[in-house]
């Protein structure tokens, strides 16, 4: 009951709690302090104090809470046994969790899944083939919830059944982005969504690189799908060493703006991930084996191998294809629509199409 | 003394017959004027009374009533001078009444007694003839506009004065020859050679063109949109004489025939601003004008960075690319316009143009996201053709300078109108592209091979609908392109390639 009153001061951050609780020890005799006296306490800003000392008293704490639980959100104290022991590790981990779904439990191995939000098709390809991979050995994934590798991270691990924990930069009962609803939904029903913040806390942008800490403060591991040069998801990668956790990335060409980050966390040390498979046995993940076959043998009529033949992992328009073929256009577009049906292509963006296997 | 003669007024790009009728008594000396007129031709009266007082008319004082009926029509312009001019004449007796009858008035009148040009003047000769007049006495400004509709005798006049003279027989007009105009400059286009690369656009062009669909060109700045688009009426077959006609109606009446060019000659290509307000589009304002919409009628409306049009502006466009024609309610009544369009649309995939090539595009999700909803999906449903206009290659470039010309892609284009003018004959329909759902039904029948495919397709692809429906209708065009009486495979696979900008390549990438 004192830590939730503790925790859901509004624009009360983690490192002002760490202060009071630095003079007061419990979250109880700041209470005490703060409601009994009214000298001008010297530890935060006059601002902050002001936010503290008007704060709900122990009943409406209470109230709410109640709400809250009807809600479905609920909340757990570091003093809690069943607070992640891999989170308590870091040095400013939350003083408690709000969250909605379930917690992650006491045995559970998550590895965060973090990347850019605008991502080309090859690396949200990579981020779902990975995160099934982590969910079909029992891995947990844990991300952010954004647009882009983090979504299809996430979602791509509950498609293959495993369970993902979404840490969020706002209230618990807040889904930002809102386009990410259904994924929201899912989340809770298989999976957890994890923030720090009190329920109804506005996304803002400083409270991105706050949740950061915490996404990797729950994993074991941090893979990197793509970043851009000055990306977010390094902040992440950064506190994530800071807090000793393994770093690994995808690696990608030079030439490659989305491949940036990632080649530069490779260069100042980061593992590599050039099979994944190979990723899963070096960290004692492997127990499954992909059972996935591929090589299923298609026939292809002679204009669709061509066309086939000239596709790669980045996506390629109808113009370069049809000069590359040199076949008619119609031939090619026939071609694509063909492939596309067997699902050996994908059409990325308006008549740009990836190879798919 | 009692007279009357005929005139008319413009509405929409129909004229109505109005009968501009004076009587003259004696009494206090006065002019009236009634019959549901606007302020311009109340006007009138003042310019009439001066002109015919400076052409050699000398008016007793007596008491003028002037009408003009039907009498619950809302009138407007200055078209009425020269019919109350000439018919108060007739009234005092000047000119005789036989004389008027069959002869249909229009033109403005100054002080002078000069006859001035006036818009509308197409459509006015065209319902002239329609109620049986046999002349028509025009302006000279106007004479051979009115000389392009066949089957009615059209005078130019200068002169108030020369028209009595005429009237009274005493000298004679020379009649304008129908003839004269008949052979004018051939309509210039730019041509399609001069595109560099692009063969896919090109395709998807010579596709839209064959089966009158709706196009939008997807592609970064500088990729050639444009330049495609202005050659689309270039492949249009040639226009008819009387698809000419209907346009130049349009454009009589928005003033914008020129003395040099009364019929037009060339598809209209109208390529509004962005910042165009949905009246302007649509037309409209207190004396309704065409809009683009019109004004692009039997041709090309080329919308370039369609989601900087406003909401409003996109929206008006909906009922008149279904209807191809434009509705305009005033207190005056309804009056409609024709809008027989097709319309390219040109975009930007991303605000700053450059997806899906990441290197260069640093536009944020919800950036794009707000960039691509401005553009309703109802729009998007009457574009059957979308395609991707991917940036130049400088091989291209060099490559394009022996495309096929204009010439080459009409011919092909002509030949599948030909196919569905045959197919459609006494049907309501004219193109593939405006079957609906029966009509798809009836004249897209599949085989079973095909039936199958487009079952795995709607499944795969996760086809609404409405796209399932237009790709049948693509698929049309290309199999009569290809001169196949059925759809095959290889025509359903094209038209795939052609399907809308589904959200889901944008959304969740």
């Amino acid at each position: 009951m004192e830590w939730l009153w503790l925790c859901s001061i509004p624009g009360l951050y983690e490192a002002d709690r760490k202060k009071l609780l630095q003079v007061w020890q419990e979250p109880g005799r700041v209470y005490a302090a703060v409601k009994g006296r009214t000298e001008k306490l010297p530890v935060l800003s006059e601002k902050k104090m002001l936010s503290v000392r008007s704060h709900w008293d122990f009943s409406r704490v209470q109230e709410a809470y109640h709400k809250w639980r009807e809600n479905g959100i609920q909340f757990i104290s570091c003093r809690n046994p069943a607070y992640p022991q891999q989170l308590l590790q870091i040095s400013d981990y939350p003083s408690g969790l709000f969250y909605k779904g379930a917690m992650i439990s006491g045995e559970e191995v998550c590895v965060a899944v973090i990347g850019a939000r605008m991502c080309t098709y090859n690396g949200r390809n990579t981020a779902e083939t990975f995160a099934g991979r982590l969910a079909e050995n029992g891995i947990s994934v844990v991300s952010g919830m954004a647009y882009g590798i983090d979504a299809r991270a996430q979602a791509a691990c509950l498609e293959a059944g495993g369970k993902s924990y979404a840490v969020l930069g706002c209230g618990v009962d807040i889904c930002y982005p809102a386009e990410n609803r259904e994924l929201y939904e899912k989340l809770v029903r298989s999976g957890g969504i994890i923030s720090e913040f009190p329920p109804g806390t506005a996304p803002v942008s400083w409270h991105f690189p706050m949740r950061n800490r915490i996404i990797s403060g729950l994993s074991k591991i941090v893979v990197v799908v793509e970043a851009r040069k000055k990306s977010g998801t390094l902040i992440t990668a950064d506190l994530a060493l800071e807090q000793g956790r393994d770093v690994y990335a995808f690696p990608g060409r030079m030439q490659d703006a989305l491949s940036a980050g990632c080649n530069r966390l490779i260069r100042d040390g980061a593992g590599m991930i050039t099979d994944i498979e190979e990723f899963l046995e070096m960290n004692g993940f492997f127990t499954k084996k992909n059972d996935k076959e591929k090589n299923s043998n298609m026939v292809l009529a002679s204009s669709e191998k061509l066309v086939y033949s000239c596709l790669d992992s980045d996506a390629k328009n109808l113009q370069a294809l049809a000069e590359e073929t040199d076949l008619p256009i119609w031939q090619v577009m026939g071609a694509l629509s063909a492939l596309e049906l067997k699902g050996l292509v994908s059409e990325s963006g308006k008549n740009n199409y990836v190879k798919m296997k | 003394m009692f007279s009357t003669v005929m005139s008319a007024s413009v509405f929409g790009v129909e004229s109505r017959p109005v009968n501009v009728e004076a009587d003259i008594t004696d009494g206090l000396p006065s002019f009236t004027m009634v019959g549901f007129l606007s302020a311009q031709v109340k006007e009138a009266q003042e310019r009439v009374r001066t002109a015919l007082k400076n052409s050699g008319l000398r008016m007793e004082p007596k008491r003028i009533t002037v009408n003009l009926s039907p009498a619950d029509v809302k009138k407007s312009g200055t078209g009425f001078d020269l019919a109350i001019a000439v018919v108060i004449a007739a009234a005092y007796g000047k000119i005789s009444s036989e004389r008027l009858e069959g002869i249909l008035f229009a033109g403005e009148l100054n002080l002078n007694g000069e006859v001035l040009p006036i818009p509308g003047i197409l459509p006015i000769v065209a319902g002239a003839r329609e109620c049986g007049c046999h002349t028509c006495i025009l302006p000279k400004a106007n004479e051979k506009e009115g000389a392009i509709i066949s089957g009615i005798r059209v005078f130019g006049v200068r002169t108030l004065a020369e028209t009595m003279a005429y009237l009274k027989g005493e000298c004679i007009l020379k009649p304008v020859c129908s003839g004269e105009i008949e052979e004018e400059e051939a309509a210039r286009y730019e041509d399609f050679a001069e595109v560099g690369g692009q063969e896919a656009a090109r395709r998807a062009v010579e596709v839209a063109v064959s089966g009158f669909h709706n196009l939008l060109m997807v592609g970064p700045p500088g990729a050639g949109k444009s330049m495609l688009a202005r050659r689309i009426p270039g492949i249009l077959p040639p226009l008819s004489l009387e698809e000419k006609i209907e346009i130049s109606k349009v454009y009589s009446i928005a003033g914008l025939l020129t003395k040099d060019h009364h019929l037009v000659q060339q598809r209209p290509f109208r390529a509004p601003h962005h910042s165009i307000t949905a009246k302007a589009m649509a037309g409209g304002g207190n004396f309704p004008r065409p809009g683009e919409i019109s004004l692009a009628h039997n041709g090309v409306l080329f919308l370039d960075e369609l989601p900087e049009f406003s909401r409003e502006t996109l929206e008006v466009l909906r009922q008149p690319l279904e209807e191809r024609r434009v509705c305009i309610s005033r207190t005056g009544g309804i009056c409609s316009y024709p809008a027989n369009i097709m319309l390219i649309a040109a975009m930007n995939p991303c605000p700053c143009g450059n997806y899906p090539d990441l290197e260069k595009c640093l536009c944020t999700h919800s950036q794009v996201q707000r960039y691509l909803s401005r553009i309703s999906s109802p729009l998007l449903d009457r574009i059957d053709i979308t395609i991707e206009v991917p940036a130049v290659q400088y091989r291209a470039l060099e490559m394009g300078k022996n495309g096929e010309t204009s010439e080459q892609i009409r011919a092909r284009v002509l030949l599948a109108h030909k196919v569905q003018e045959r197919r459609y004959r006494n049907t309501s329909f004219r193109f593939n592209a405006d079957l609906d759902q029966n009509g798809i039904r009836v004249y897209c029948p599949l085989g079973r091979a095909e039936e199958k495919m487009m079952q795995e397709a709607f499944e795969k692809l996760d086809l609404s609908a409405r796209t399932y429906y237009r790709i049948l209708k693509v698929a049309r065009t290309i199999a009569d392109m290809a001169g196949s009486e059925t759809i095959k495979v290889c025509h359903l696979q094209e038209a795939l390639c052609y399907r809308s900008i589904h959200k889901r390549y944008w959304l969740n990438r």
